[in-house]
């Protein structure tokens, strides 16, 4: 079984770290993994300001990165959604196809394909879990507020694996974060106001960390985090799963 | 005109009020969840209404004959009005026939949507909106911010103001009981006096030709009880085929709405009562065309209940106002583009995609696809910033050939790390009120260069 690596732009260029977990992760649990190193990004940043008609090229890129692969993962559910419902290729639809249905979030690869039920991993800390919207109710990585279903959460059941950890709880589990890609900026003022209303309960019930399986979240959380002095930090989730004392 | 990120922007100064304006809708989102959960059934019922409301846009065109058809033998006259000035035409013209210059109007936004108010107002018609929150907003010279909760962003306090200023109640005197108590009085007076009744309409029944108006106040009955004439104003997607079908609608339209599980008032006008005359106007407005856009006809199964509203963190955040469109929020941002995509070319990036209106929905519209949707139509037809497309246009060439993204990578990270000011600064919104992420020196790509490059052959 070939695993193709796709390491989101932002997570490459600013937080290798993550990659560099997700990686090992993947690695110390047998997986044959290939990192295609001309790989660059979804295009997801154009496609959400409107210009998904500039991503073609992107597109064509990706899927003669990714033909070869029996299954593509990568550490962000918003990455991932953005290629299962949106990549196409003009010559190579095929490829396209396969990897629109083969292409998984680390979270959603570990818990349904490969089916993780132990890891050898220790974070003693008290950790919130961010849902991340794209992975939430995109993916369907956990169940959701507004609907009315069985409870479940796939990053939490991983969590619960992790020796030591004490996962939190918020007040509001599944509100979004206010980062929205180029949203952070066009609407500074909201998605700030967002993004401080989300650290907040998370700081109300004393978390250490904030984790989440999209460091673009975890990023804009950051920097609230940051400014406001806290001590608290962002980790990504595939960093917890990687953790050894 | 301003658009949603500065109207936004200046509703954000007063922080104190976006706590409580969100907590307030956070507040009906979560007595909505009690009442969907404690309803067996919940999820089948949103997809039944949903595949009903599917079947009439399908067969809209037979419905809506059929309710006209029914409508008229119950003795009820039926008016088309194309568009907003159409509607407004009829009304006036009805008030100018029966020689009545005021009326009073419950909660109808498609009169909202018509600008009937200001319309009336320049021909010498006094409009009372009798719902207390439109009665609060239309004081103080305000539109509605909340298709539901019409004066949701404002506190007790302000209304007690308005209320002190306009009838006249004690300054300072904000008791909730004291202020209703007088508009109240107030209301039952014009009740009384008026000759007209505008209402408007939530389901339109085909196969009965009657129609049910919901209120929590009764001031559609009392105001349509009292007068000589009846005027109903509604959008040609309101049609259902059966009575029976409301039962499906009306069980999911309070709870979405507040968390009742009814609406106080369901009523049903079927024919005119002996000596009043009942009229009833059915508006295109832009609907027809909406329902020729292959993406976005589904938007018209909106049954007005403002769930997503409620549950959007954006909308709770901003305000009604900010989206500056007579429907507000998430549905608002997918019906007023159809409306005049120029002007509302802004609200279809008011949101972060987040999905949260999409599954609140009683009847399943896809919100946040049609949000991404019309992004992709806007920009297509012209209404992006040139300085945006020049930004996309370079970042697509960096992003589809690897060895100019690698440079510009290095480059940001280079910047990030040894000219930090260039980025840190107050013309980078990002760093207003956040600080930017430290850079490594190395991307993963050079990492996996030094580390496992040895073990996969890439070319």
């Amino acid at each position: 079984m070939k695993v193709g690596l796709f390491i989101p732009c932002y997570i490459d260029q600013l937080y290798p770290k993550v990659a560099v977990a997700t990686l090992e992760l993947m690695e110390k649990l047998g997986l044959d993994v290939y990192y295609p190193t001309r790989q660059t990004c979804c295009g997801q940043p154009l496609a959400n300001s409107g210009y998904s008609h500039l991503t073609y090229d992107i597109d064509e890129l990706f899927t003669h990165n990714f033909e070869s692969c029996d299954y593509v993962v990568s550490p962000s559910g918003s990455c991932t959604l953005h290629i299962k419902e949106h990549l196409h290729s003009y010559k190579n639809i095929g490829s396209a196809q396969h990897i629109k249905k083969h292409i998984y979030e680390l979270v959603e690869f570990l818990t349904d394909v490969i089916k993780v039920e132990n890891l050898k991993a220790t974070f003693p800390y008290r950790v919130g879990l961010h849902q991340s919207c794209h992975g939430q109710r995109g993916l369907r990585l956990a169940s959701m507020t507004e609907r009315v279903e069985v409870s479940f959460s796939k990053p939490k059941h991983l969590l619960s694996m992790v020796n030591g950890l004490k996962l939190i709880d918020l007040t509001r589990e599944d509100e979004c974060c206010g980062f929205g890609g180029t949203f952070c900026v066009t609407e500074e003022a909201v998605s700030v106001r967002m993004g401080q209303d989300r650290v907040a309960d998370h700081l109300n019930h004393k978390a250490q960390y904030i984790t989440a399986a999209d460091m673009s979240c975890l990023m804009h959380m950051q920097g609230i985090l940051k400014r406001q002095n806290s001590n608290v930090q962002v980790i990504h989730i595939a960093e917890i799963l990687n953790a050894t004392l | 005109m301003k658009d949603h990120a500065q109207l936004a922007e200046a509703f954000n100064k007063d922080k104190e009020r976006v706590t409580w304006h969100d907590e307030t809708l956070w507040f009906v989102r979560t007595k909505r969840d009690k009442a969907a959960h404690k309803f067996a059934g919940w999820e089948q019922l949103r997809e039944t209404a949903s595949q009903i409301k599917n079947n009439v846009l399908s067969n809209l065109d037979s419905y809506l004959l059929q309710f006209e058809a029914n409508a008229i033998k119950n003795g009820i006259t039926v008016h088309w009005a194309k568009d907003a000035a159409q509607h407004n035409q009829i009304v006036l013209s009805l008030l100018q026939k029966h020689e009545i210059n005021s009326l009073v109007k419950s909660k109808s936004m498609l009169t909202e949507e018509c600008h009937l108010n200001e319309f009336l107002q320049h021909n010498g018609v006094e409009v009372i909106d009798t719902d207390l929150g439109e009665r609060i907003v239309q004081f103080r010279n305000e539109p509605p911010s909340h298709i539901v909760l019409p004066a949701i962003h404002l506190k007790k306090e302000d209304v007690s103001d308005t209320f002190h200023e306009h009838l006249g109640t004690e300054k300072g005197n904000s008791d909730p009981q004291y202020l209703t108590e007088a508009a109240r009085q107030h209301l039952r007076e014009t009740f009384l006096t008026r000759k007209l009744a505008l209402t408007g309409v939530n389901f339109a029944v085909a196969e009965t030709g009657e129609f049910v108006v919901c209120t929590n106040e009764g001031n559609a009955d009392m105001g349509a009880h009292l007068a000589n004439l009846h005027i109903a104003s509604m959008g040609l997607e309101k049609t259902i085929p059966r009575r029976e079908d409301l039962g499906i609608f009306l069980n999911l339209l309070a709870r979405s709405a507040t968390g009742q599980p009814i609406t106080t008032y369901s009523s049903h006008f079927k024919r005119p009562r002996n000596g009043q005359e009942m009229h009833i106007i059915l508006v295109d407005n832009g609907r027809s065309i909406q329902l020729g856009r292959k993406d976005f006809r589904n938007s018209l199964k909106c049954i007005r209940c403002g769930a997503c509203m409620n549950t959007c963190p954006v909308y709770r955040r901003s305000g009604g106002h900010s989206y500056h469109t007579a429907v507000a929020g998430p549905i608002g941002s997918i019906l007023a583009p159809n409306l005049d995509m120029e002007k509302n070319k802004d609200l279809p990036f008011a949101s972060t995609l987040c999905g949260s209106c999409t599954n609140v929905c009683p009847v399943k519209i896809d919100i946040h696809d049609q949000l991404y949707k019309w992004r992709q139509e806007i920009v297509k037809s012209g209404y992006s910033p040139k300085s945006k497309t020049i930004a996309m246009e370079a970042m697509s060439v960096s992003l589809s050939k690897p060895m100019v993204y690698d440079i510009s990578g290095k480059a940001l990270r280079f910047t990030l790390r040894y000219a930090p000011f260039v980025i840190n600064n107050k013309l980078n919104p990002w760093y207003k009120q956040r600080d930017m992420p430290a850079a490594p020196e190395n991307s993963f790509k050079k990492w996996y260069d030094e580390n496992r490059n040895k073990k996969n052959d890439n070319e």
